[in-house]
C-alpha cells in the first residue's frame, strides 16, 4: 500500500560500520554496514540463519545476555555509540524497544503490563499520570476497545494476536526513538497478522522501526527500505520498491523469486 | 526353602513353555512369518503365561492357607482335654507343637505326638501342593500349546495381562496408605473411648500416665494435645524462618546469577546435604548448635533451656534448605527465557527482572515448595527426639525446651508398652492427627500450584 508513496529523504537514526559479531567461535556478522533512516520502517529479509536477528540484537544490547558473544565495530544511534562504556544499556533498552517472535507478556494483568516499562524507568509522577500512558499506549496499540473493560484481567488471558499487540503497547508506553520487531507476526493468524501490520504502519510516523521478517510479502507491505542479508553480510540495502522490482545483485533476485532461501 | 525350590521348578517349565510356543508358532505359521497375527514372541509369552500363572495361583493359595488348616487339623488331632482349654493356652500349646517339630525336646509326650503328627501333614501337603502346582502347569501349557494358530490373537491377550500387573503394582501403594490410615483410625477410635475427644482436641495439659490402681499418686493422665502442638507449630515455624530465606536466595542466586561453572559445583553440593541423614544432625543440634545458643544467650544476660526450640528449629531448617532451594530452582528455571527478554528488552535490570518478573510468575511452584517443605518439618522427627526436649510446655518462647507431637509419639511406644493403655494408644490418635495436618497442607499446596500455574508452552 506504500509502495507507490514518494518518499521524503530523511536522517539516518541508526548506523553501522564495519560490525562483526562472534558467538564463541562461530563468526555470525561479517563487517556489516547498514543506515537506518528516522521515521520510516526497515525490513531485514534473508535466509535462516543469515544474521538478521543477530542484526537487530545489537541495536538494543540484547546479544549481551548471550554468554561469549562479542560485538566490534560501531553501531551508533544519533551518532553515538552504544557501544561505548559511557552508555548504560538499561537507558539504551529505554530509549530503543523490542517486540518478540513470540509474544511474551508477563503474567501480571493488562494495565501492569504496559505499565512495567514506564513504573521502571519512573516516567509517571503520579498514578493519574500513569492511568493517562497506559490508555494511550493502548490506544496506539489499537487494542484499548477490545481490553477497556478488562484491564485488570492476566495479559495471558488474552489471543494470540491481542497477547502480541499488547506486547507492543508495552514497547511504546516507554516511549523509545527506536522499534525493533523480531518477526513479530510468525505466531499470529492471517487476520492478526493484518491488524499488526496496519499497526506498524501507524506507528511510522513517531517511532523509527526496524523489523526482521521471513515473509516477502511482508515487508513489501510495511517497509519503506528493505535491507537483504545472506551468510551474516549485507548483499543490498535500497528502497523496498526498488529491491522487490528492480534488485542489483543477483543474489538478491534469487532470494525474492525464490530461487533459493 | 522347599517352596522357594518349588517356584523355581515353576519358573523353568514357563521358560520352556515360551520357548515351545515359540517354535510352535514358526512351525503353524509354514516359515512365513507374515501369516501369523503376532510377532511369535508373543505366541511363547501367551503359552508361558497359561503355564504360570495359574501354577503360582496354586503356589500362593496354598501358602496362605497351609498354616490354619495345618493347625487345625493338629488341634482335632490333640488330646481331648487340651482341646476344651481357653483359646490362648491352645496358642501356647501349638507354639510348643511348631517348637518340638523343629527340633527342640519337649517333656509333655502328648505334644511330641502332636509334633511328629505336625510334620507329617505340612510334608503331606507340600507333595500335594507341588504334585497340583506341576499338573496345572503342565496342563495349562498343553492347552495353550494346541490352540496356537496364525489367527489367535496372542499380542493383545499377552498385553492386556500385562496392564493387570500394572495395574496391580500401582494399587498396592494406594491400598498400604488405606490400610495405615484404617489402623490409625481403628486404634484412635479405641483411644477416644478411654479419653473424650474434646479433652484430647483442645486439653492444654499433656501428661501420658494411667493409674493402675486408683489410689496411686498421680493417678491422673492428662492427654491434651495443644501443648504438644503448639511445640510443633514453634519449631516448625522456626526452621521456616531459617529455611525459606536461605533457600530461596540461593536458588536465586543458582539459576539467576551463578556462572555455569560455580553452578555445576555448588548444586550438586547443596544436594549433598540433603542426603545426610538427620540424625547426624540430631546430635549436631545436641552436641554444637543448642549449647552455642545457650552460651549466647548468657552473655547478653538471656535464660536459655539446654534443650531449646531455637536449636532444634534452626538445625531443622538447615536440613530443610536443600528441599525448598531445589524445588524453587526448578520453577525458576522453567520460567520462559522470552519473559526474561521481554523485561530486558523494556529496560530492566536484572534485579528488576527477577523480583518483579520471574519471581512472580514462579510463585505458584514455591509456594507448592514451601508448604511441601512445612509438611516435612512437622513431620520431621530424628532432630527434635535429640534436640526439643520432652517437657510439655504450652509456651511460644523459642529459648524454653518445648516437644513435639513425633517426639511425644517415640517416648509412648518405645519401651515395655501394653496395647490397651490409653497412654499407648494415645501415639496413634496423635499421629492421626499429624497426617490430617500434613495431608490437608499437601492438599492445599497442590490446589494452589494447579489454580495459579500460568500456562506456557
Amino acid at each position: 500500500m506504500t509502495l507507490n508513496v514518494v518518499l521524503p529523504q530523511s536522517s539516518t537514526k541508526v548506523r553501522a560500520t564495519a560490525l562483526d559479531v562472534h558467538y564463541g567461535d562461530k563468526q555470525a556478522l561479517f563487517g556489516v554496514d547498514l543506515d537506518i533512516r528516522a521515521g520510516e520502517v526497515t525490513a531485514l529479509i534473508g535466509p535462516s540463519g543469515c544474521g538478521k536477528s543477530t542484526f537487530l540484537r545489537c541495536i538494543n544490547r540484547m546479544n549481551d545476555l548471550v554468554e561469549g558473544a562479542r560485538v566490534s565495530g560501531s553501531l551508533t544511534i544519533d551518532g553515538s555509540d552504544i557501544y561505548d562504556r559511557t552508555i548504560d544499556v538499561v537507558q539504551l533498552r529505554a530509549r530503543v524497544g523490542m517486540v518478540f517472535q513470540k509474544p511474551n507478556p508477563f503474567p501480571k494483568s493488562i494495565y501492569d503490563n504496559v505499565a512495567y516499562g514506564p513504573r521502571i524507568h519512573g516516567l509517571a509522577q503520579d498514578q493519574a499520570e500513569l492511568d493517562d500512558i497506559v490508555m494511550t499506549s493502548l490506544e496506539k496499540a489499537g487494542l484499548l476497545n477490545e481490553v477497556k473493560d478488562r484491564l485488570l484481567e492476566t495479559g495471558t488471558s488474552l489471543s494470540g494476536g491481542q497477547q502480541q499487540r499488547l506486547c507492543i503497547a508495552r514497547a511504546i508506553a516507554v516511549e523509545p526513538e527506536v522499534i525493533l520487531m523480531d518477526e513479530p507476526c510468525s505466531a499470529l493468524d492471517p487476520i492478526a497478522t493484518a491488524k499488526v501490520e496496519e499497526l506498524i504502519d501507524e506507528l511510522r510516523e513517531n517511532f523509527t522501526i526496524v523489523i526482521v521478517t521471513h515473509s516477502m510479502q511482508q515487508a513489501a507491505r510495511v517497509s519503506q527500505r528493505t535491507a537483504f542479508f545472506h551468510l551474516g553480510k549485507v548483499i543490498e540495502i535500497g528502497d523496498t520498491e526498488q529491491i522487490f522490482t528492480n534488485p542489483q545483485q543477483p543474489l538478491t533476485q534469487g532470494y525474492i523469486t525464490g530461487r533459493f532461501g | 526353602m522347599q517352596t522357594l525350590t518349588l517356584a523355581a521348578i515353576l519358573l523353568l517349565l514357563s521358560s520352556f513353555a515360551f520357548r515351545l510356543g515359540r517354535k510352535r508358532a514358526f512351525a503353524v505359521s509354514a516359515h512365513e512369518p507374515r501369516s501369523l497375527h503376532s510377532l511369535p514372541g508373543y505366541y511363547g509369552s501367551w503359552v508361558a503365561l497359561w503355564c504360570g500363572l495359574p501354577a503360582f495361583a496354586v503356589l500362593i493359595a496354598w501358602l496362605a492357607l497351609e498354616p490354619t488348616l495345618v493347625r487345625e487339623l493338629v488341634i482335632t488331632d490333640l488330646p481331648a482335654a487340651m482341646q476344651t482349654l481357653p483359646a490362648e493356652r491352645i496358642d501356647i500349646l501349638i507354639n510348643e507343637v511348631r517348637n518340638a517339630a523343629q527340633g527342640h525336646a519337649t517333656a509333655n509326650p502328648d505334644l511330641a505326638a502332636a509334633a511328629e503328627h505336625y510334620n507329617r501333614l505340612r510334608q503331606v501337603s507340600f507333595a500335594a501342593v507341588t504334585a497340583i502346582s506341576v499338573a496345572i502347569a503342565l496342563a495349562g501349557a498343553a492347552f495353550a500349546y494346541r490352540r496356537v494358530q496364525p489367527a489367535l490373537r496372542a499380542r493383545p491377550r499377552v498385553e492386556s495381562s500385562i496392564t493387570v500387573f500394572l495395574v496391580a503394582s500401582s494399587t498396592v501403594a494406594i491400598f498400604t496408605t488405606i490400610g495405615i490410615v484404617l489402623s490409625l483410625l481403628f486404634e484412635a477410635l479405641r483411644f477416644f473411648q478411654m479419653v473424650g475427644f474434646t479433652d484430647f482436641l483442645f486439653g492444654l495439659n499433656w501428661s501420658p500416665q494411667m493409674s493402675t490402681r486408683s489410689d496411686q499418686v498421680g493417678s491422673s493422665g492428662a492427654f491434651g494435645m495443644i501443648p504438644l502442638f503448639t511445640g510443633t507449630m514453634l519449631i516448625s515455624l522456626i526452621s521456616m524462618v531459617v529455611a525459606l530465606p536461605l533457600g530461596l536466595f540461593s536458588a536465586i542466586y543458582m539459576s539467576e546469577y551463578a556462572q555455569p561453572r560455580v553452578r555445576a559445583v555448588a548444586k550438586p553440593a547443596l544436594e549433598i546435604l540433603a542426603g545426610i541423614p538427620t540424625v547426624v544432625f540430631g546430635f549436631f543440634a545436641v552436641i554444637t548448635v543448642a549449647p552455642l545458643i545457650h552460651s549466647a544467650g548468657e552473655m547478653i544476660g538471656l535464660s536459655v533451656a539446654s534443650e531449646s526450640a531455637l536449636a532444634a528449629g534452626f538445625v531443622m531448617g538447615i536440613t530443610l534448605i536443600p528441599l525448598i532451594s531445589s524445588l524453587s530452582d526448578d520453577v525458576i528455571t522453567a520460567v520462559p527465557h522470552s519473559l526474561r527478554e521481554g523485561a530486558f528488552g523494556l529496560g530492566a535490570t536484572r534485579s528488576e527482572c527477577i523480583r518483579q518478573v520471574v519471581l512472580p510468575a514462579a510463585l505458584p511452584g514455591i509456594v507448592g515448595g514451601v508448604l511441601l517443605a512445612v509438611s516435612r518439618a512437622i513431620g520431621e522427627t530424628m532432630i527434635v527426639v535429640m534436640a526439643a526436649g520432652l517437657s510439655a510446655k504450652l509456651t511460644f518462647n523459642p529459648l524454653e525446651a518445648v516437644t513435639t507431637v513425633t517426639v511425644q509419639i517415640v517416648t509412648l511406644l518405645v519401651g515395655d508398652t501394653e496395647f490397651d493403655s490409653p497412654k499407648t494408644l494415645a501415639a496413634f490418635a496423635l499421629g492421626l492427627m499429624l497426617f490430617a495436618i500434613t495431608l490437608a497442607l499437601n492438599v492445599v499446596a497442590l490446589h494452589i500450584v494447579q489454580k495459579y500455574r500460568e500456562k506456557y508452552d
